[in-house]
């Protein structure tokens, strides 16, 4: 059974738009020159599955609601998780209150009226799974399954789980925009743990996608949760050592968000990137090509607007490796005497231009060398580019991998390590909204025994 | 004033949804039943304001509410939960039905609801939001903004924020029991960008503390947090590449505990080792830690960050002793777990609200103090690094190995300190990491209150804290081979 809404998703739609359109009233009447608002409501159910019996069985249902006023040039915000009218009108006047002591700050306002999205897209991301609770937790136990006998050292489980979610998001402002859309999103992941002598290790895989169709097979999620925890097995260190270093697929998006979070107009203005002053400076090789499509049909963050109500639109971050742009919302836009990119709430759905090389070219490339498979901890400094991070994976000599590394730590400075990417392969194959094939950089520093 | 938890619980979140003793009976009638081993109501209310400085202005402010119930069946090791953020008796009994759904349907058992007195005070049930008026609130940043920018010319940027929470929650356990915390929490933090040259760093520093806002204008706590960020900005400006390699390390006393809380406090989870899947399963009785190191998690000091009355099962939360004289002597757990594995709950069930369900999670996590003087510790060394400030950690808690990144750190050379080198992260093997521990200081430091740990997607408030320690080999990340 489900307890989600059984109200038709059009109403729904309809509903959270009046919600707005009521909100934005109440703030005029309180005296704000100007508000916004956006409301999102989801639905779902998450099951887990243990050992081959069921673990948690979770109904989701949750509301939000956020609203910004404006005084002239001062603001105020307020949010609440209670959609009932008065907990609304006590949010609007929460906010108000909030602005009597806010200050002026010039680049306090709404985007410009001329730049809201004029048509919104049907980016087709609203598919909901009509699954019942037996039948997700049996795909749970298959993908689990499937990671359990898959290899005799595969001894312990911390299980499979199953999710699908729907929600309507709504923004809107007093400009007389008010538009929102239905998405859904559903995902399948299996975490096993395998044991070989003293050696205990654990790994894990996932799917996930707007669309049920999209997803990869139970099999296949619980085979390669099972595969990568066996190939883990006997990991050693090795010595301390400046070698090149492959960052396999999925662990390379990781250097593509710390490249979008030193863009970001915050972090510009703030003052706390490491790439403050390259707008239009060479930060790559001259074969790299970074791209967002934010229209992209069932994009897993496709968005026709963004949190300004601004269109957004296609465009390069980089281009023959020089910086294109920076991510900017209406405000940060203001603040660095720009316009928005259209970019507030951030980035949608990156692309890299992959080469020709296969995963097994790209080792053969590297020679000898380290392939990270997994990162541990924070240890980048946004303002300086010092990366730091522990890591695990495989050591690799002429070419092939020799044996499974971990308690190890790489260290570099992501501006030379931009600069030092010598290749990306083709071998993109995880789901997620940044698609690359693995980096392959000149040189960083490991340290380990 | 109320005072009573149980009263201000009822009067903020039980009346105004019209919900009567009766209704909460009829509740647990649905959700319980002969099938079901165990069950509960998690009713909460949280109000949160925020103000930021950021450019010498404030630049904005932002109040929020949440409020709802999560519902939970348990049968055998299965759990079933539902949750609503509509707190009126229809829609708390369609997530009741849900959340049972778990179980073969059985026949509701009458219960008598009844209040369990808190028999503890940590911190006042206050109301941290309506405890300075808003100029106030406002005057004490731009305060901290002209310290930190006093403090020295190079600072460039400063963004300062202050929070205040108050979070009142309501636990009804399958029994009857009825019981409620009301937790005030309160943070303020401080960053600057500083500029010299070519060269520029951030330096951050904040605390907390379930409290009132009061708390940052006594000793002077918000001014030294503004100098301290400073102080970590320019040092920073300064630093040098730090060394790669396995060192020995000597720890600095306070949130440097972050140690403790990566290295072991995730593997002495009640929830890993009933499932066999921490390093440190099955371990009871072992030597994981060197003589002298006594490790606990006490969620019951005064008015801590990590801290509770109660856990968010309704436990009273108490000071567990993990390792004793570097012997492992116990797990934090939770109801669902510690009835598993036919143990007690030791008060470490927390959850983040109640969308979320409760897990073992930590409090305060610290080791006790040694005997030696931490400038001896230091004279002690012949070449290696002094982590003093650190970000935040991470761990696998099947293979052990845990990381924690520095933020402020100096080689030391014959014994002395020397010149400061560029954050790097520490990592380690989580079950031997502490029999490498060969001399503990005499000065045991909590963390100002600054900590939030995330485990499973949810985040809660912790603390940490450390003696200086040296630990004789641990692999630090730098840059120079």
């Amino acid at each position: 059974m489900s307890i989600a809404a059984t109200e038709d998703t059009a109403e729904r739609l309809a509903r959270l738009k009046q919600t707005i359109e009521d909100l934005l009233k109440e703030a005029k009447r309180r005296g704000a020159t100007a508000a916004e608002a956006s409301v999102g409501s989801s639905a779902g159910l998450e099951v887990s599955v243990r050992l081959g019996e069921v673990e948690t069985v979770e109904h989701t249902r949750d509301n939000g609601l956020g609203i910004t006023v404006y005084f002239g040039n001062r603001k105020g915000s307020a949010s609440t998780s209670d959609l009932s009218t008065g907990a609304l009108r006590d949010a609007v006047k929460a906010a108000c209150a909030i602005a009597e002591h806010t200050q002026e700050d010039p680049c306090a306002h709404l985007a410009d009226a001329a730049l809201m999205a004029a048509e919104i897209p049907d980016l087709d991301l609203y598919h909901p799974w009509h699954l019942g609770v037996e039948d997700a937790i049996e795909i749970a136990a298959a993908c689990e399954d499937s990671a359990r006998g898959y290899d005799p050292r595969i001894v312990n489980s911390e299980g499979a789980s199953l999710s699908t979610h729907t929600g309507i998001q709504v923004y809107g402002n007093s400009h007389g925009f008010v538009a929102g859309y239905p998405t859904s999103r559903h995902g399948l992941s299996c975490a096993v743990i395998g044991q070989e002598g003293e050696s205990l290790q654990r790994d894990h895989w996932w799917t996930s996608a707007r669309a049920a169709a999209d997803l990869d097979s139970a099999r296949m999620v619980g085979e390669r949760a099972a595969e990568r925890t066996v190939a883990r097995l006997g990991s050693r260190r090795v010595p301390t050592c400046q070698v090149p270093v492959l960052f396999r697929a999925e662990v390379a998006t990781g250097l593509i968000r710390s490249l979008v979070s030193a863009i970001q107009g915050g972090s510009i203005y703030r003052r706390t990137s490491f790439l403050l002053d390259y707008l239009g400076e060479r930060i790559f090789p001259d074969f790299v090509r970074i791209h967002e499509e934010p229209h992209l049909p069932r994009g897993l963050s496709s968005a026709p607007f963004d949190g300004d109500g601004v269109a957004t639109r296609a465009k390069d971050l980089i281009t023959d490796g020089v910086l294109q742009t920076y991510l900017l919302d209406a405000y940060s836009g203001c603040r660095l005497g720009m316009q928005t990119t259209g970019n507030a709430g951030g980035v949608r759905n990156l692309r890299i231009g992959m080469g020709d090389l296969d995963r097994a070219a790209l080792l053969r490339e590297m020679g000898t060398g380290l392939m990270v498979t997994e990162l541990m901890g924070h240890g980048v400094n946004p303002v300086t580019g010092d990366y730091s991070r522990g890591a695990a994976g495989f050591w690799v000599e002429g070419g092939e991998i020799r044996h499974p590394v971990e308690e190890i730590t790489i260290a570099g400075n992501l501006k030379q390590m931009y600069a030092g990417l010598l290749a990306v392969g083709n071998d993109c194959d995880y789901s997620g909204s940044t698609r690359t094939g693995s980096w392959l950089i000149d040189k960083m520093t490991i340290a380990g025994e | 004033m109320m005072t009573d938890p149980i009263a201000i619980a009822r009067t903020s979140i039980l009346e105004p949804a019209g919900l009567t003793e009766q209704d909460l009976d009829r509740l647990l009638g649905l959700l319980a039943g002969s099938a079901v081993d165990a069950a509960d109501i998690y009713f909460q209310s949280s109000r949160l304001e925020s103000w930021v400085l950021e450019d010498g202005i404030i630049k904005d402010g932002n109040f929020s509410i949440e409020q709802g119930a999560g519902l939970r069946a348990i049968s055998g090791e299965k759990t079933g939960f539902a949750y609503s953020d509509e707190l009126r008796f229809p829609a708390l009994a369609q997530a009741a039905e849900a959340a049972r759904a778990i179980a073969r349907i059985g026949q509701g058992e009458q219960v008598r609801i009844g209040e369990v007195a808190n028999k503890r005070s940590l911190y006042d049930p206050t109301n941290p939001i309506a405890s300075l008026p808003d100029p106030d609130k406002i005057a004490l940043l731009q305060r901290v903004d002209a310290e930190a920018r006093r403090a020295d010319p190079r600072v460039r940027e400063v963004v300062a924020s202050v929070v205040a929470v108050q979070d009142t929650v309501l636990v009804l356990g399958d029994d009857g029991a009825l019981s409620a915390d009301v937790r005030p929490l309160v943070r303020l933090n401080v960053s600057v960008v500083a500029e010299d040259g070519g060269r520029r760093e951030q330096g951050s520093s904040g605390g907390g503390a379930r409290a009132d806002l009061d708390y940052f204008l006594l000793e002077d706590r918000a001014m030294s947090f503004a100098r301290e960020a400073v102080r970590l900005a320019v040092t920073n400006l300064e630093a040098g590449d730090a060394p790669a390699g396995t060192m020995t390390v000597v720890l600095g006393s306070g949130w440097p505990g972050v140690l403790l809380h990566e290295a072991i406090g995730h593997g002495l989870e009640g929830d890993f080792n009933r499932k066999g899947s921490s390093a440190f399963a099955g371990r009871i009785g072992e030597r994981v830690a060197a003589p002298g190191v006594t490790v606990v998690d006490d969620g019951t000091l005064p008015g801590r960050r990590g801290s509770l009355n109660i856990d968010d099962e309704g436990t009273m939360t108490q000071n567990t002793v993990l390792i004793e004289d570097g012997i492992l002597c116990g797990y934090m757990q939770d109801k669902l777990n510690a009835r598993l594995t036919g143990t007690h709950s030791t008060g470490n069930g927390r959850r983040e609200s109640y969308a979320h369900l409760p897990m073992p999670r930590m409090t305060n996590t610290y080791m006790l103090a040694g005997e030696r003087d931490p400038e001896e510790i230091i004279a002690s060394v012949d070449k290696g690094l002094y982590a003093v400030n650190f970000g935040g950690g991470q761990v696998d808690i099947t293979s052990g190995k845990f990381v924690f990144s520095a933020s402020e750190a100096y080689l030391i050379e014959n014994g002395k300190v020397g010149r400061p080198v560029k954050g790097a992260t520490l990592i380690g093997n989580g079950p031997d990491v502490l029999t490498r521990v060969s001399m503990i200081g005499n000065d045991l430091r909590l963390d100002q209150g600054v900590g939030t740990c995330g485990k499973e997607g949810q985040s809660v408030p912790v603390g940490v804290g450390q003696p200086t320690l040296r630990i004789d080999a641990l692999t630090v990340g730098g840059t120079s081979a």
